[in-house]
Formats: structure tokens, C-alpha cells, sequence
């Protein structure tokens, strides 16, 4: 089987000249739930948002080595970055709904693409809806604002927006930050029943959650990949030492 | 301040309660009073010079088109229109192009250059306006001339001079405005797929509504209440131009450059004294009106965000 993505010796360097990823490569499989974990600053985000390019905006910075996507390295000059933004679309930590209403947020990514068919739009809002969860909380008020949300919710309205585009991938960045247990408990859910549909990569928020949801994981430290595995091995049987000691909480 | 605090907690915390800490309460207090007081009593002495014009002209040759001091007739109406015409032109070239330069400088030009640029539109906001004057005057006027305008000192050259003017405060305040907006907004809608122009006008711009129309309103201000620029290269004359594109190019004379002109040669207490408090009075009024439409679009707009406007 085709991997979905292949990240092969990926090195990367802001333009800080501060080394965020150092010989980076592993595989992601379709409709798989793939966790990065690993401390602070070990390079988690900087590698998901390399995924889907949005370092692109960053001058000044170097990257080395290949990713594809389907096959595809997602750096070729053919590759059009803002169509494959939306089939790799990711959910940051900090939820930002945009200005604007519930509706609009989930239409956004839709509209911005070029899609005016109000059916289609309509639909797409009610599917990503359902998907994220949230559909019985909203449903009677799409037009209002989508900032009186509560954490959770706008936290789900996030994933709904990227979800509405009907990407391959979704990219998660610790999507449970700041979220209380039952609400955390309710994304975790979403996302078991999404894996069906979606290849997903998530930033957990911590090993429990990292142990609940992965289907595989890698741990990354100081930019390094250092163990690659199955969840269950990976959390019961870890192979490298500095994997086990962060995972058994001996880690500063 | 002092007079909110409610009395029992007070008298409890009166020990606490350093005298140097009084103290400083008692300034911040007076500071605040005292800017009160000091504008009730501008709005007294002006309503005492002014309020003649609006009691003993009738107010049919108030609305007159005939300004003419000499003969008693005090015909606001080219004072208003050259008021309105210099400053409307002002704002139809400034608000854009403050706004897009904004846009430029906050969004789109590499961090080098705006640490160039930035400094000196902070410079530009501090050249005094009696040189821009003179400069609007000897560099600006002959240019309008060659436009085809029978004279380079028209309304036209007024509203560049002012917009001139008014561009640095709405582009750091506009650029502020859109400095504020978060960094995630714009990593949000970029991270499914939208472009950095669809960034900026569908996220950005509408975030950034409320500091956006503050920066517009203090340039407004900036031009409203500018006197010595315009008196130079208006043309000074109190006519009402004809309605159309020649309305912008024809030699205009506002309300402010009319009090500077004038205040000199009139005798104290005379008609022609207090019509030009009145014409104080009514500038006075005009401002108010912009403050409080800009607190109200504010106000409505941050209250449309709460609805779900936007976007
Ligand atoms: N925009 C940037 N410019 C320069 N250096 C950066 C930038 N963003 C991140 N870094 C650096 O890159 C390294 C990796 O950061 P990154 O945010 O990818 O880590 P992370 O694993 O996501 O951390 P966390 O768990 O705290 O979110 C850090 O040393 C960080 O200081
Ligand atoms: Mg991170």
C-alpha cells in the first residue's frame, strides 16, 4: 500500500539559524491516527505545519530532503499549495474561529476554494458538523457568532471547518489544550470515528492521550525522530531508552 | 477613582492607606477634572463671543452664499462648502491609500523595510503644516495648474495638501490596528487552503474593523481642524463652487482658514467678531458629531462581530 505521506531526511532550519528538525523520516498510512509526541519544543509543530507548507511563509528559512503526499513530493513547482492546504488541512492548538458566524467559518475554506452552490455549501456545513460533533449543539444558531463558543465547541468548530473541505489529512495540533475532560473526552471520540474516513496526525496532549488515540506514534526530542512504532508497542514496550524514560515520566 | 469607592470598605482600609497614595489619586482625579473643565469652558467662552450670530442674523442670510464682512453680510454657506469640499476630498484620497499602505506595511513588505519606512512616516507626521503649506504652494499649486485648473490653488490642492497630512497618523494607526490582530486569525484561514489576499481582506480587515475606523476618524480630525496649510493654498476665495467635477477645482476658502484670515482685522465685539466665534462654535459642534459617529461605528461594528457580521 501507498503510503499517504513520506517524509524522508527532512531537515529543517528557521531563519534564526535555530535547527528546529534534524533527519526526519517516516511514513504515514492512509486512514491511520499517527501521534507525534514528545516535550516542549521538540519540533512538533514545525514538522506538522511543514506538512502543508505553511512555512512557506517564512523567509529566509532552509528545508532539506522530500515530502509526497499520494506519491507526489508536495514541493514541486506543479503542486498548487493552496489546493493542497485543503486536502491537508490542520487545526491548531489555540482554536481561532474567524470573525464571523458559525455558518461562515464552516463555509470559509468552501468559499474561499471558489464553491458559490448554497446546497452544497449547506450540506458540507451539516456533514462537519456531524462529524465534529457539534451539530446538536449549533443547529439553531449557524448565523450567530461563532466567538461566544465555548472552548471545547470552538475547539470542535475548528476541526468542522477544516473537516467541511473533505480533506485526505487532517493535521492536529494538541486539538485538546485547555479543553476539561468530558469535552476532551468527546474530540478523542470524534476522532476515532473519523479515522474511517481521514488520515489524521495529531500533537497529543499528553502520553495518556497519546497512549489512548494512536494507532502509531514517533517520538520526537531536540528535533530528532527517535522511535517510530504500533501504539501499543510504542507505550507498553518502548525500545529506546530515552523513549522510556519520557514515557515513565523520568524526563525533565 | 475616589468618589466610586463605596464608604465602610474605605474606613477599613484607611489605615492601609499610604498618604502618598492619596495623593497620587488625588492628581490623576484633578487631571481628569480639569480636562472637563477646561473644555466646558472653551464651549462657554465660544457659546458668549458666538452666540450673537445665531440671535441677530436671521438665519435665511446665515445660509446665504454671500460672505461679505464689509457689507454686513454674513452668508456662512462658501465657508461650509469649502469645508466640506476640502475635507471630503481629503478622505476620499487619504482613507484608501492610508489603508493600503497600512496593508503593505503590516502584511505583505519584508520585516527590512518596514524598519525603514516606519521612522520616517513618523517623521512626515511631524513636519510642521505651515511648511507643507509653503511647499503645497510653490511645489503642489503650479502641478494642479498644468491639470487644467484655472488656478493651482483650488479646494483640489487643499484636500492633497490635507491628505498629505492626515496619511501618517491613519497609517500607523491602521497599521497598529492590524498589528493587533492575532496571528492565529491569519493561520487559521491560511492553514485550509485560503491565499494571503483572502487572508487579508476576509480576516484580517474585518478583524481589525474598530482600530481601522478609529485610525480614519483621527485623520479626519487631523484635516478637519487644519487651518494654516489650507489658507495657503485654497485660494481663499468664499465662493460656492458649482456642482460637479469643477467643484474640487475651484479656488474654495474653509471655515478655519476664515477665522485665521480674518481675526486680526476685526474690531472686538463686533457682528463681524462674533459671527467668527460662531463659526468656532459650529467647528466645535462638527467635531463632537465625529467623535461621537466614530464611537457609534465602533461601538456597532464590535456589536455586529458579537452577532456574527463579518466575514
Ligand atoms: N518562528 C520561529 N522562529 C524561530 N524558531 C522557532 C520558530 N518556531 C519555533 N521555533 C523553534 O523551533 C523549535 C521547535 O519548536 P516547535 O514549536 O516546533 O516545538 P513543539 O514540539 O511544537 O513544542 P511545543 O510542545 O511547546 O508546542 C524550538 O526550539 C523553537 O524555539
Ligand atoms: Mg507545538
Amino acid at each position: 500500500m501507498q503510503a499517504k505521506l513520506s517524509i524522508q531526511n527532512i531537515y529543517y532550519t528557521y531563519p534564526d539559524g535555530s535547527e528546529a528538525l534534524r533527519n526526519i523520516t517516516f511514513d504515514v498510512q492512509p486512514n491511520e491516527v499517527f501521534v507525534l509526541f514528545g516535550p516542549a519544543r521538540s519540533g512538533k509543530t514545525t514538522l506538522l505545519r511543514l506538512l502543508n507548507r505553511l512555512t512557506d511563509l517564512i523567509e529566509g528559512d532552509t528545508i532539506r530532503g522530500v515530502i509526497t503526499f499520494n506519491g507526489v513530493n508536495i514541493a514541486e513547482r506543479t503542486v498548487d499549495v493552496y489546493s493542497l492546504r485543503r486536502r491537508i488541512s490542520m487545526v491548531f492548538a489555540v482554536p481561532t474561529p474567524l470573525p464571523g458566524s458559525i455558518y461562515s467559518n464552516l463555509t470559509y475554506g468552501l468559499r474561499m476554494a471558489g464553491v458559490r452552490d448554497k446546497t452544497l455549501l449547506d450540506a458540507r456545513v451539516h456533514q462537519s458538523l456531524e462529524q465534529a460533533g457539534l451539530w446538536d449543539e449549533v443547529k439553531d444558531r449557524l448565523n450567530s457568532s461563532a466567538m461566544a463558543l465555548s472552548g471545547g465547541q470552538k475547539q470542535r468548530l475548528c476541526l468542522a471547518r477544516s473537516l467541511a473541505l473533505e480533506p485526505e489529512v487532517i493535521l492536529l495540533d494538541n486539538p485538546t489544550s485547555g479543553l476539561d475532560p468530558i469535552s476532551t473526552s468527546v474530540v478523542e471520540e470524534t476522532l476515532r470515528v473519523l479515522r474511517e474516513r481521514y488520515t489524521i496526525i495529531m500533537v497529543p496532549h499528553s502520553v495518556q492521550q497519546a497512549a489512548r488515540v494512536a494507532d502509531r506514534a514517533g517520538f520526537m526530542l531536540d528535533g530528532e525522530l527517535v522511535e517510530v512504532a504500533d501504539g501499543e508497542q510504542m507505550f507498553l514496550h518502548p525500545q529506546d531508552q530515552r523513549t522510556e524514560d519520557y514515557i515513565t515520566g523520568r524526563f525533565g | 477613582m475616589t468618589t466610586a469607592q463605596t464608604p465602610a470598605p474605605a474606613a477599613a482600609d484607611a489605615p492601609s492607606r499610604r498618604p502618598s497614595e492619596i495623593a497620587i489619586e488625588a492628581l490623576i482625579w484633578l487631571a481628569g477634572a480639569s480636562t472637563i473643565v477646561i473644555v466646558a469652558l472653551i464651549f462657554y467662552f465660544l457659546l458668549r463671543e458666538g452666540i450673537n450670530t445665531f440671535l441677530d442674523i436671521p438665519l435665511r442670510q446665515l445660509f446665504g452664499r454671500r460672505w461679505y464682512p464689509i457689507e454686513d453680510q454674513f452668508g456662512l454657506l462658501p465657508l461650509l462648502a469649502g469645508t466640506v469640499i476640502v475635507t471630503l476630498g481629503a478622505v476620499i484620497i487619504a482613507v484608501p491609500l492610508g489603508v493600503i499602505a497600512a496593508i503593505y506595511l503590516g502584511e505583505i513588505a519584508p520585516p527590512w523595510l518596514r524598519e525603514i519606512l516606519k521612522p520616517l512616516i513618523e517623521i512626515l507626521a511631524g513636519i510642521p503644516s505651515i511648511v507643507l503649506g509653503f511647499l503645497g504652494w510653490v511645489a503642489l499649486a503650479p502641478v494642479v495648474q498644468r491639470l487644467g485648473a484655472p488656478t493651482g490653488l483650488t479646494g483640489f490642492t487643499g484636500s492633497l495638501l490635507l491628505a498629505y497630512m492626515a496619511l501618517p497618523t491613519i497609517i500607523s494607526i491602521a497599521e497598529d490596528a492590524l498589528y493587533a490582530v492575532p496571528k492565529e486569525y491569519r493561520d487559521g484561514s491560511l492553514a485550509i487552503g485560503a491565499t494571503q489576499w483572502q487572508t487579508i481582506w476576509r480576516v484580517v480587515l474585518p478583524a481589525a474593523r474598530s482600530g481601522l475606523v478609529i485610525a480614519v476618524m483621527l485623520g479626519i480630525g487631523r484635516v478637519i481642524g487644519e487651518t494654516m496649510a489650507v489658507l495657503m493654498v485654497t485660494g481663499n476665495a468664499a465662493n460656492v463652487p458649482s456642482l460637479g467635477l469643477a467643484t474640487f477645482f475651484s479656488p474654495v476658502r474653509t471655515m478655519t482658514a476664515t477665522i485665521a484670515a480674518e481675526m486680526g482685522e476685526v474690531a472686538q465685539g463686533s457682528l463681524h467678531y462674533n459671527v467668527l466665534f460662531g463659526i468656532g462654535l459650529i467647528l466645535f459642534v462638527i467635531t463632537f458629531l465625529v467623535n461621537w459617529l466614530a464611537t457609534r461605528l465602533v461601538g456597532v461594528n464590535s456589536m455586529r462581530r458579537k452577532r456574527g457580521g463579518g466575514l
